[in-house]
């Protein structure tokens, strides 16, 4: 039950309280450069929710039962990124593979997954806040999830600001980051339930 | 005539192939840690000496490391670096240090960094890398000030923490919020290129 409460409460705040794109600008490059269409929106925001549980857990293992026990806490920046990289890698080789629709669909993301700052960022907050396993895996799918959400629900936006009538100079990224900023302030309101 | 490529270099990345502003790199810490003009400098700070370093040791390294695994090679030069300003800032700026929080591991992942490793220091030697490096780096504090700054003085009426307007000034919270964030950039760029388009139609 408590699990349950825990996981539930984890959604709230990963989705909603704090948005890794709207409240907290972790993964900012790929929300401006892949949400023209809904569909390759999407596809980013499954490709990154794998990526990011999954780095969750290995850094969780790495940092508890590595970093930790042998004093090099320094090298958590190093180690982290190097195994993001190599799993964003082997993830790539596998799904190649095994599921070549999949491969397809996913496949120019998945390399720049790496440089997303939302997969490094939500390892280093697990460590920071001292999440159990649990927590780190919930967290981390949630904020996925929050991701995934804002990057949905900009590319339905920009899919029509595509063939509405925009001022000249606004046109192009001006006006993608005003349209975020509106869902930004949507999402604000949710700040009124962090307790 | 050295000196004046070093330095042709290095306005490059001031100026016409500026980080923010150009070829919009680098966007999370822009839009994150541009609360005020004091963060948004130490930030573009921090990211120059990443970028000078980098660029230099990935040049001296570039023709030992193997074409396939660069990427990686690259990440972990950089990764150093960034531990390194991460620890410095702990001990000597705790202030700025907490202040950009989360961001300074992630210079990491910066693109502007990765990308200028990739596309300068990966093809030139070390003294016009590093001076690359310094360049892009002072075109990103650039970027970074400016919207640093014009989010400082509406959202909070202040400027690096002096108030500008006297006390009855009512500042417009929302510019420090994170949809100011957004609104401020969008604007600037907007700006941006009505100028850009107003100095093409006086060249014609």
């Amino acid at each position: 039950m408590s699990y349950l409460k825990e996981f539930l409460s984890l959604a709230v705040l990963g989705v909603l309280i704090e948005n890794f794109v709207l409240v907290k600008f972790y993964g900012i490059c790929p929300f401006l450069g892949v949400s023209k269409k809904t569909d390759t929106a999407l596809g980013m925001g499954m490709a990154v929710t794998f990526v990011m549980v999954l780095a969750s857990l290995l850094t969780w293992l790495v940092q508890h039962y590595i970093l930790v026990p042998l004093n090099v806490e320094y090298l958590q920046t190093i180690s982290f990124i190097l195994l993001i990289a190599a799993l964003v890698q082997f993830v790539e080789m596998v799904v190649a593979k095994l599921v070549p629709s999949l491969y397809n669909a996913l496949g120019i993301y998945l390399p720049l997954i790496t440089t997303n700052c939302a997969v490094l960022g939500v390892t280093l907050i697990n460590v920071q806040r001292e999440y159990s396993l649990f927590q780190t895996l919930s967290f981390s799918f949630w904020s996925a999830m929050g991701f995934t959400l804002a990057i949905f629900l900009f590319a339905g936006v920009r899919e029509r600001l595509e063939t509405s009538n925009i001022p000249k100079h606004l046109k192009g990224f001006p006006i993608a980051l005003v349209t975020a900023s509106l869902i930004a302030m949507a999402f604000l309101g949710f700040q009124g339930l962090s307790f | 005539m050295k000196e004046n490529s070093n330095l042709k270099i290095m306005t490059n990345g001031i100026v016409t192939e500026n980080p923010t502003f150009i070829q919009l790199l680098g966007m999370c810490p822009t839009l994150a840690v541009t609360t005020s003009l004091v963060n948004a400098i130490g930030m573009g700070l921090s990211a120059t000496f990443v970028l000078i370093f980098s660029n230099l040791v990935i040049s001296l390294l570039r023709k030992f490391i193997p074409n396939k695994i660069r990427i990686a090679s690259y990440i972990v030069v950089i990764a150093a670096f960034v531990s390194v300003i991460e620890m410095l800032l702990k001990a000597y700026l705790p202030a700025i240090s907490d202040a950009l929080g989360l961001f300074i591991p992630l210079i990491t992942v910066n693109c502007i960094i990765l990308a200028r490793a990739e596309s300068f220091a990966s093809k030139n030697s070390p003294i016009p890398s590093a001076f690359d490096g310094l360049g892009m780096g002072l075109g990103f504090t650039l970027g970074l000030s400016v919207l640093g700054s014009v989010r400082e003085i509406l959202g909070a009426g202040t400027i690096l923490g002096f108030p500008l307007f006297g006390a009855n000034f009512e500042p417009a919270l929302i510019f420090i919020l994170p949809p100011g964030a957004f609104l401020a950039l969008g604007i600037i760029l907007a700006i941006y290129n009505i100028i850009r388009s107003k100095k093409k139609g006086a060249a014609k």
